[in-house]
C-alpha cells in the first residue's frame, strides 16, 4: 500500500490494484483481523471521498425529460460542484431515483416516485411530497427520508440505519429484514409488517395487519391501534418510561405525535424461542470435523 | 441499564463481559462453549442527556435532529475487551485500554458511538482501501 499513488493505481487493472493495496482474495478461516481505535484520530464527520457540500448552496432541476440514469448522475454532478440543496421537479414516479448517496445532502422530490426510491442511501436528508412505490429506503444506512403522502409493500426492507418515515399508510411486510434503523408510520401497516426483524425500531400510529413480527429475531415494533394478530414468536410487553421519552421525542420529530400521547402503545418483541441456531451449532461442529 | 433478559443469559452487571469474557451463564451456553446472543443489549435507546459535544456537532454538520443511525450503535464486548460493531467492515473494533470506561451503559454506548464516527470517516478505515480498489464509480 505504501508507496503506491493515487495515480499509478489508476492505471492498473482491479486485480492489480488489489494485491498492491495488501488484499487478498484466497478463503480467510477464523479471525484474521485486529482493528483497534485510534484514540489521536481526527475529527471529521463525512467519508474521506464524500464531496464537500454546502447546505445554503441550492439548486432547482426539472427531471421530465430525463431518465432515471441521467437523473442520478444528474444529482451526483451537482453534489461534486458543492450543492447541498437539491429539489427535483418532475420525478413523475421514476423508479430508483436518489440512490446510492453517500454524504450530507438536502433532497427534495416535488411528485411522486417508483419503485425502490432512495435506496442504498448513508446521509442525506430526503423528503418526497408525493407517493413512493415499492421498497422505499431498502438497505438504507443513515440519514432521514420522509414521504408525505402513502408507500407501497416491503417499505425499508433490510434498512440497516437512519429514519424512513411515512406519514401515510403502507403496505405488506414492511420492514421485512430490518436490521437497524427506525420505520414511522403514520397511518395504518399490512400483514407480515416486521417479518424477520432482527433489529432496529418501528412505529406504527394506526393499526398493523396478520402476522406482525413474525419470526422476528429481535428489535422492537411500537404500535398505536390495532393489532389484527401477532406472528409466530412475536410477543407483547410492557412499555417503559424510557420508551416513553424516546417514542414522544421522535414521533414530535416528524409532527406526528399522537394528541393523547404514547400511553397507548403497544410494544412488541421478539419472544425468542427461535433462537435456534445454538441447537445446530454442535451438529455443525462435528461436520466440519 | 444493564439488565436485560436474553434466553441464552442475564446481563446483570456492566462489567460483566469485561470480568467475565466466556459469560458462559446458562446451562445451553456451557454445554456448547459459547455465549448465545449480543453482548450488549441491542433494544436499548439512548439516553440524549448523555451525548458528548462530538455527537453534538455531529448532528449539527448531518442536519440530524438526533443520533439517527448511531442509536443502534453500542458498546459491547470481545473477548473480555470493550468493542464496537462497525457494519462497514463486518467485524469489532476494539477500544484501547487507555480509554476508560464509565460506570453505565449509557455513557458506555456514547463513546462507542464517537470513536466509531472518529474511525469510519479516517484514512485508516479499510472502506478507504477497498474503495480505491473496486469502486466502479
Amino acid at each position: 500500500m505504501a508507496g503506491v499513488t493515487d495515480e499509478q493505481l489508476q492505471g492498473m487493472s482491479q486485480e492489480e490494484r488489489a494485491k498492491a493495496l495488501g488484499m487478498t482474495t484466497e478463503q480467510l478461516t477464523g479471525r484474521s483481523l485486529f482493528i483497534e481505535f485510534d484514540p489521536e484520530a481526527e475529527e471529521r464527520f463525512g467519508y474521506p471521498w464524500a464531496p464537500d457540500v454546502d447546505y445554503n448552496k441550492r439548486i432547482e432541476v426539472d427531471t421530465d425529460e430525463l431518465s432515471t440514469t441521467e437523473v442520478n448522475e444528474k444529482l451526483r454532478a451537482l453534489m461534486a460542484e458543492g450543492y447541498g440543496s437539491i429539489v427535483v421537479k418532475n420525478p413523475r414516479g421514476k423508479h430508483a431515483l436518489g440512490v446510492g448517496i453517500l454524504n450530507r445532502l438536502n433532497l427534495v422530490f416535488e411528485g411522486s416516485l417508483g419503485y425502490f426510491a432512495v435506496g442504498l442511501i448513508d446521509g442525506p436528508n430526503v423528503r418526497i411530497n408525493g407517493r413512493v412505490g415499492w421498497s422505499c429506503g431498502e438497505n438504507m444506512m443513515s440519514g432521514t427520508v420522509v414521504i408525505e403522502k402513502n408507500a407501497g409493500s416491503t417499505f425499508g426492507a433490510a434498512i440497516r440505519g437512519g429514519d424512513l418515515v411515512c406519514k401515510g399508510s403502507v403496505g405488506s411486510r414492511t420492514g421485512i429484514d430490518m436490521k437497524g434503523g427506525t420505520i414511522i408510520v403514520g397511518g395504518d401497516t399490512g400483514a407480515l409488517s416486521g417479518f424477520m426483524m432482527q433489529r432496529g425500531r418501528m412505529i406504527v400510529c394506526g393499526d398493523a395487519g396478520k402476522n406482525l413480527g413474525d419470526s422476528m429475531y429481535d428489535g422492537t415494533i411500537y404500535i398505536g391501534g390495532e393489532i389484527r394478530s401477532l406472528g409466530v414468536d412475536a410477543v407483547e410487553v410492557e412499555l417503559t418510561e424510557l420508551d416513553r421519552k424516546w417514542l414522544t421525542r421522535k414521533l414530535s420529530q416528524y409532527d406526528l405525535l399522537p394528541s393523547q400521547g404514547v400511553d397507548h402503545f403497544t410494544k412488541i418483541v421478539a419472544g425468542k424461542q427461535l433462537w435456534n441456531y445454538d441447537n445446530l451449532e454442535p451438529t455443525e461442529k462435528k461436520l466440519i470435523l | 441499564m444493564a439488565g436485560t433478559q436474553y434466553r441464552g443469559s442475564e446481563i446483570k452487571d456492566v462489567d460483566q463481559f469485561l470480568n467475565d469474557s466466556k459469560g458462559l451463564d446458562s446451562e445451553r451456553e456451557k454445554e456448547i462453549g459459547q455465549h448465545i446472543g449480543y453482548r450488549y443489549d441491542v433494544n436499548l435507546v439512548p439516553d440524549y442527556d448523555r451525548l458528548t459535544p462530538f455527537l453534538k456537532d455531529y448532528m449539527e454538520y448531518m442536519g440530524w435532529d438526533d443520533l439517527n443511525w448511531l442509536e443502534d450503535v453500542h458498546m459491547g464486548y470481545e473477548d473480555g475487551n470493550a468493542a464496537v460493531f462497525d457494519r462497514n467492515i463486518n467485524g469489532w473494533v476494539r477500544v484501547p485500554k487507555s480509554i476508560e470506561m464509565p460506570d453505565n451503559q449509557q455513557d458506555r454506548d456514547m463513546i462507542a458511538r464517537e470513536l466509531l464516527i472518529k474511525f469510519q470517516m479516517s484514512d485508516r478505515h479499510p472502506l478507504v482501501n477497498l474503495r480505491k480498489a473496486y469502486a466502479k464509480f
